[in-house]
């Protein structure tokens, strides 16, 4: 456990008997989770547990599926997401979002992290949010002189960071990641993988991979999911060492999945 | 054996390809010559200066003018009139389509889009003539039967099926990723349309409405019943004007005699119409082009 999670161990986000459904098709069974206050939460699971599914519920993004339906209450500084007098819009700019490919807009770089500040009625000092968001997304360096070349220009890796930078801009509690690595080179990998273990003081993150040791690498905590329910949870280095659930000792061991 | 008959179709099939194609390839050969020939026969009684900028076009009607500029005139009348209406109209309804209709409204409406695409010009004309019209007139009763408005409004309609779909096309064509994106940061759906889906589809946006104008330019039914047959340099969208596509029925429905210079002229006209909409298609097609370069 990270050293401010154990300074602070307050509750940022938590889900109570979470169960999300597409049609008729149950998708997510009654999920409880609790996820601490600047640390590093990562889902683990087969292809097609629910994972990002569960991510999604958790900014309301599945809202935009039209089938998807959500019961359950999901907890964020005490409000539950899915009462009638939340507002999904606003709701997002303080729970950030980074998706499995790199999906910068197509505009300039600067406008790229300006654009959501903007929208939200940022009035401070656009130059200085853009030089302080790029250079915690450790992209400074490489774009600094070319701020208004297209987004479009910059490598896969640079690209993600981009989309990490422009999140970050918003000056979110959480940041949701899903999959941020897996359209990415091992370099790039090893780039975010460092950016989340520097941004974790800040932020919270709740972060998807199929990727075991990535997990076991950044996170303080994990989740594994098989079928849509959670299996096992808790202490990353625990459910890596001495599951106590056979089926996550089967996963973490590679005989499924 | 079965080499032989493999090779045979293979063959035929080919030739086959070349003689459908040839036949688009001499259809617009023919075209331009015919155009072309009949043109350079009209210059030669007529200078090209007189006609491309004369203000009085008075072909049937001694004593005889070739200013084809009240034509060109008319034509703009309708272009600018219905592009007005037909683009913003049409981009609402492509964001609507696109952003906001369920499944089920979609599904209910793109039929009816197609539908009203397909709608021969000429009921349009009717339709202009016994609907529009009179609307207006309720309003106005000065205005005449034969107007330019009603013409321009009535192929505002027409061309609205087609910049509704190729801007729905576009939007379509934006990833739903970088839409999403936009959500993730806190954004309403006005606020992504405004700001992601509209920059990024803006050329092809454009050349939807090239298209649409090089369809305005040569649309010839719905404004010859609509606007009338006074060819006109006028300010006033309310009286009655003469299209150059208009004056080519006119004159090809045997107002002229054949051969004589009044019947030439209509190959003057039809050539500067089909130059006119042969720069339009090209620049539309070079904005689309440039747009799919550009990924989105």
């Amino acid at each position: 456990m990270s050293a401010s999670a154990s300074e602070n161990s307050e509750i940022i986000l938590e889900t109570k008997d979470l169960n999300v459904f597409y049609g008729d098709k149950q998708a997510i069974h009654s999920v409880n989770m609790q996820v601490k206050k600047g640390t590093v939460a990562a889902l683990i699971g087969p292809s097609g547990c629910g994972k990002s599914t569960f991510l999604r519920s958790l900014n309301r993004m599945n809202d935009f599926v039209s089938t998807a339906r959500v019961d359950g209450k999901v907890f964020y500084q005490g409000k539950n997401l899915y009462s009638k007098k939340v507002d999904p819009v606003e709701l997002r700019s303080q729970i950030g979002m980074v998706f499995q490919k790199p999906n910068p807009f197509p505009k300039s770089i600067y406008k790229n992290i300006t654009w959501g500040p903007k929208i939200n009625g940022f009035t401070g000092d656009m130059d200085l949010l853009v030089e302080k968001s790029l250079k915690r997304a450790a992209l400074w360096g490489e774009v600094k002189d070319r701020l208004h070349d297209s987004a479009f220009d910059l490598s896969g890796g640079q690209q993600q960071r981009l989309c990490i930078a422009r999140t970050i801009a918003m000056n979110p509690d959480v940041i949701l990641m899903d999959e941020p690595c897996s359209a990415l080179d091992p370099r790039s990998t090893q780039a975010i993988e460092d950016l989340i273990t520097e941004l974790k003081r800040r932020y919270t993150i709740i972060i998807v991979t199929h990727n075991m040791q990535q997990a076991g690498r950044i996170s303080d905590e994990t989740y594994f999911f098989h079928e849509g329910n959670l299996i096992e949870s808790g202490d990353t280095k625990q459910i890596f060492t001495k599951p106590s659930v056979q089926m996550t000792e089967d996963y973490i061991t590679g005989r499924f999945g | 054996m079965k080499n032989i008959k493999n090779l045979f179709i293979e063959k035929s099939i080919h030739l086959f390809l070349l003689i459908s194609v040839s036949i688009t390839i001499l259809t617009t050969l023919a075209v331009i010559v015919l155009l072309g020939k009949e043109s350079i026969a009209f210059f030669s009684e007529v200078s090209i200066i007189s006609f491309l900028f004369g203000t009085n076009w008075s072909p049937l009607i001694e004593p005889q003018s070739f200013g084809v500029l009240p034509l060109v005139c008319g034509t703009m009348w309708i272009v600018f009139g219905s592009v007005i209406f037909a683009v913003p109209v049409g981009l609402l309804v492509a964001v609507y389509l696109s952003e906001y209709a369920s499944d089920k409204v979609k599904s209910f409406l793109k039929p009816i889009l197609e539908l009203l695409a397909g709608i021969p010009t000429v009921v349009y004309g009717y339709f202009a003539l016994t609907f529009i019209t009179p609307l207006m007139k309720w309003f106005n009763p000065e205005i005449e039967v034969f107007n330019a408005a009603s013409g321009a409004i009535v192929v505002g309609i027409m061309i609205l099926p087609m910049i509704a779909s190729l801007c729905d096309d576009a939007f379509s064509a934006v990833p739903s990723s970088i839409k999403q994106g936009g959500y993730a940061l806190g954004a309403n759906t006005f606020e992504v349309i405004k700001d992601i889906l509209i920059p990024a589809t803006k050329s092809r946006i454009g050349a939807a409405t090239v298209l649409a104008v090089s369809r305005a330019i040569g649309e010839t039914m719905a404004v010859t019943l609509a606007a009338g047959a006074t060819a006109r340099l006028t300010g006033d969208p309310f009286g009655s004007i003469q299209t150059m596509t208009a004056y080519i029925v006119q004159v090809t429905m045997g107002d002229a005699p054949a051969g004589g210079v009044e019947y030439l002229s209509s190959f003057a006209v039809g050539t500067l119409l089909f130059l006119m909409t042969l720069v339009m298609n090209i620049i539309g097609n070079q904005w689309v082009f440039k747009s799919r370069i550009r990924v989105v």
